[in-house]
């Protein structure tokens, strides 16, 4: 259940009245919504759910930070 | 006194859009193959315009191969390919993998009434580009129209007639334990680029098909590695399903390294953003190959030499361990069946 | 060679492995609830990884296959009107309900749209508009909490535009209620419980921090890739093994995907859903209703209620006395992880993915179908754990 994904956000605009972002996800980027993540900015990672950003990833909250955060560019995990 | 106006202006047939009376076979339809299909491929044969068109059958020892196929793509242009060089590559892939050289091909359109002329030209000329590209000849081909509402845009179907040589004989039942799996390329490509069009999501980049003839590759690799037990190229169902198909034939197990079947990382990305298992994509430009162990090495240095087999890799063995079924063996150790690819392609959000 | 499955996970795995077979001493039976940690578990056979004594049961993780019957032959009802286009996820076209299913329906000429988003049905709405077709746009909006933001970014977004051909057929569901429901059965039989970390991810975890106490049971929110699944599992054994014998302890939460959940969740999408939903009693197909375990609209967006706006020519169907027509499916039992879908008589044989009795088969990340894709039970090798 709930298919998310992480990316890093590349450009930020304004559209339709929504904050909306260009996220890449490893060689492909897609439009993703972020009102649900104002705190995330350029260059920032987030958590990406149904064209939503849902969450902002941060790494150095994880408990064993790094291997994580380098699997963002190789993850294989969700299916 | 009413005036009368003999003049009786008849429609130009190429303006715009494709009529009824274009699948009719008079004037119309002449007007169509003269100014469409014969300057996208035509050929002496064609212009011939005879009822059937006539071959020489090759001299040096070997037998006939057939193959059809119907091309109902969705969209019918997606980057990388369209309607068109598939018809094309996927009928000459069909020989090529059984080992026949391509001879000919035939073409038969059905086009729904009111598709736009501009759109069939292309459609034609991409096809007449892919077969000089790959030297191969349209010598029959037909044209009907529907009406409207019946056909869905445009569908074409190619036949494609090719040349065995003696003493190649490959059939998935020849497989046997110890044999190794090889794959020619990347996966899941074609079936993401026409899949992520078709339910309107868009990547940027767009992903690219694959589409390409396979038959150089097949060629040099059954010229240098005779003992090839079988070929196949994976599209729909992925290679999941050709994996599937070899292991039933054989009733071998096919045991795949996960971490070894070659994915670009875009196209990786894009299947987890959608949720599909690569291994279930099609492609339309990669070949599966088995081949007896001690040939794995050669037969990977051969592919690996070829432009369309430069991330070429050895992907798996055949054992006896689990018949007719196809295993993937995980990077942590762990493994589990892979199993008949079912149904339609759907993207998902759970 | 051109991949970039990243190998230094399996390191990682290892010593969490490692870590998980030391500490082991009694057997565990830990239950996630979460279609997507299923897949990702059999996937990459992390069960086979685990000593034998631990055993992982799956629960009502798979917001598609609880989608009640009677919701799912509405949107089909709805979607076989002239007028309508149901914009729906892929999830859900093949999935049962009592007669047909929203594929079939769409090859009898029902207009059904897959979408990734749910701004997709908004745009599809616009420009049905544009074209002057007069047709009505429903967005048939199905998930947990954490698709249930998203469609209230929509409903928002229709209702700023006024858009007058939008509506939404809700079927949101919300895990702590479910977590709640199986835990209150005496006979459970459930040590530990890994929480959905993207379900978290929205709502934090206060609430299963009662739930943990209540029924004095150890949760880990937990994330979806091989490391984190194991992260996650790390800290329920743990939790359970360092408790044994002590009434104090099994009671905590523990956050094993912190880089993306905060206790407290998402602050900005909880105000969006309590501006747009109120929770409601829901029913779960093969579970039956659970209290305040849905959601639904507002007064304030009723407009965009799909189920007020077309009217529904049902007639009498006895959804209840049919939940109770289980034979030979045995979804409830599979989603309660009582049973293991192997053990269901159908499974593999009159109930596969091409014929799908129940939704756990039909559904990717339910857990029949991902047994059958994955069929590791059936593989004589592997450890039964």
């Amino acid at each position: 259940m709930c298919l998310a994904v992480p990316g890093r956000i590349l450009s930020i605009e304004s559209s339709s009245g929504l904050r909306m972002g260009v996220v890449d996800f490893g060689g492909v980027s897609q439009e993703v919504c972020l009102e649900y993540t104002p705190e995330a900015g350029i260059g920032d990672y987030v958590i990406v759910h149904v064209g939503f950003a849902i969450s902002k990833l941060d790494p150095t909250r994880a408990e064993e930070s790094l291997s994580t955060f380098h699997e963002i560019s190789a993850l294989p995990g969700t299916p | 006194m009413t005036n009368f106006s003999f003049v009786c202006p008849v429609p130009d047939p190429l303006v715009d859009f494709v009529t009824q009376s274009h699948g009719a076979g008079g004037k119309l339809s002449q007007e169509l193959i003269d100014k469409v299909f014969l300057p996208a491929y035509g050929n002496a044969i064609l212009a011939n315009k005879s009822d059937s068109g006539e071959l020489l059958v090759p001299t040096k020892p070997g037998r006939l191969a057939m193959t059809t196929d119907s091309f109902v793509v969705r969209p019918l242009v997606f980057p990388g390919g369209d309607l068109g060089s598939l018809a094309v590559y996927g009928t000459l892939n069909d020989l090529a993998v059984q080992g026949a050289e391509p001879l000919a091909l035939t073409a038969g359109w059905i086009i729904e009434e009111g598709f736009s002329i501009c759109e069939l030209r292309r459609l034609a000329q991409s096809m007449g580009d892919a077969l000089r590209r790959c030297n191969t000849q349209v010598i029959a081909a037909d044209t009907k129209v529907v009406e409207r509402g019946h056909g869905d845009g445009c569908y074409l179907t190619t036949s494609g007639i090719g040349w065995i040589r003696d003493g190649v004989a490959m059939k998935a039942d020849r497989i046997e334990p110890s044999d190794r799996i090889l794959l020619s390329g990347t996966i899941a490509e074609h079936g993401m680029a026409v899949m992520t069009y078709r339910n309107g999501v868009e990547f940027s980049p767009p992903l690219q098909s694959d589409c390409a003839s396979l038959w150089p590759l097949a060629e040099k690799l059954l010229a240098e590695v005779p003992s090839i037990r079988v070929m196949r190229d994976p599209t729909r169902g992925g290679i999941a399903a050709s994996l599937n198909e070899f292991a039933e034939a054989s009733k071998c197990c096919l045991r795949v390294w996960e971490e070894s079947v070659p994915v670009r990382p875009q196209v990786r990305r894009a299947c987890e953003l959608l949720g599909i298992d690569p291994w279930v994509v099609a492609n339309e430009g990669k070949l599966l190959v088995v081949v007896p162990k001690e040939d794995a090495d050669q037969a990977l240095r051969i592919m690996r030499s070829d432009p369309l087999g430069v991330d070429g890799a050895i992907i798996g063995e055949v054992d006896s361990t689990h018949p007719r079924k196809v295993i993937a063996q995980t990077r942590f150790g762990t493994h589990r069946i892979v199993p008949m690819p079912t149904g339609e392609l759907l993207p998902r959000i759970c | 060679m051109m991949n970039d499955f990243n190998s230094e996970d399996v390191r990682e795995v290892e010593a969490l492995v490692q870590g998980i077979r030391r500490i082991t001493t009694k057997n565990w039976t830990v239950m996630e609830v979460c279609g997507g940690q299923t897949h990702a578990i059999l996937k990459n056979g992390i069960d086979q990884l685990l000593p034998p004594t631990i055993r992982i049961v799956h629960g009502p993780g798979c917001p598609v296959c609880v989608t009640s019957m009677e919701v799912l032959d509405r949107a089909m009802e709805i979607a076989s009107r002239e007028d309508v286009v149901l914009c729906t996820y892929g999830d859900m076209l093949r999935v049962p309900g009592t007669k047909s299913d929203l594929a079939r329906v769409r090859s009898q000429g029902g207009k059904i749209r897959v979408i990734h988003s749910p701004l997709d049905a908004c745009k599809v709405a616009s420009e049905e508009l544009r074209l002057g077709t007069g047709r009505q746009v429903v967005l048939f909006a199905i998930g947990f909490e954490t698709t249930a933001p998203a469609t209230a970014m929509a409903v928002r977004a229709a209702y700023m535009q006024s858009l007058p051909n939008f509506s939404v057929l809700v079927s949101h569901v919300l895990v702590p209620p479910a977590v709640e429901a199986i835990l209150s059965d005496p006979e459970h039989g459930i040590d530990g419980i890994l929480a959905a970390g993207h379900v978290c991810a929205i709502t934090g975890y206060e609430a299963y921090e009662g739930i943990a106490e209540r029924y004095r049971t150890p949760i880990a929110v937990t994330g979806f890739s091989p490391v984190d699944i194991l992260r996650g599992m790390l800290a329920v054994v743990t939790e359970l093994e360092s408790s044994k014998g002590s009434d104090s302890c099994n009671t905590r939460v523990i956050n094993a995907y912190s880089q993306v959940v905060e206790r407290t969740g998402n602050s900005v999408a909880r105000r969006a859903l309590e501006d747009v939903f109120e929770s409601c009693d829901q029913v779960w197909r093969g579970m039956g209703t659970l209290p305040q375990s849905g959601f639904k609209l507002r007064s304030k967006y009723q407009a965009f209620d799909a189920t007020d706006r077309f009217v529904s020519d049902f007639g009498s169907i006895d959804y209840p006395a049919l939940a109770t027509i289980q034979n030979p499916c045995r979804a409830a039992e599979v989603l309660k992880g009582k049973i293991r879908p192997t053990q269901c008589e159908a499974f593999g044989k009159h109930c596969t993915p091409a014929y799908p009795l129940g939704a756990p088969m039909v559904s990717n990340e339910g857990a029949c179908a991902a047994y059958y894709h994955h069929q590791t039970r059936h593989d004589p090798d592997v450890l039964e754990g």
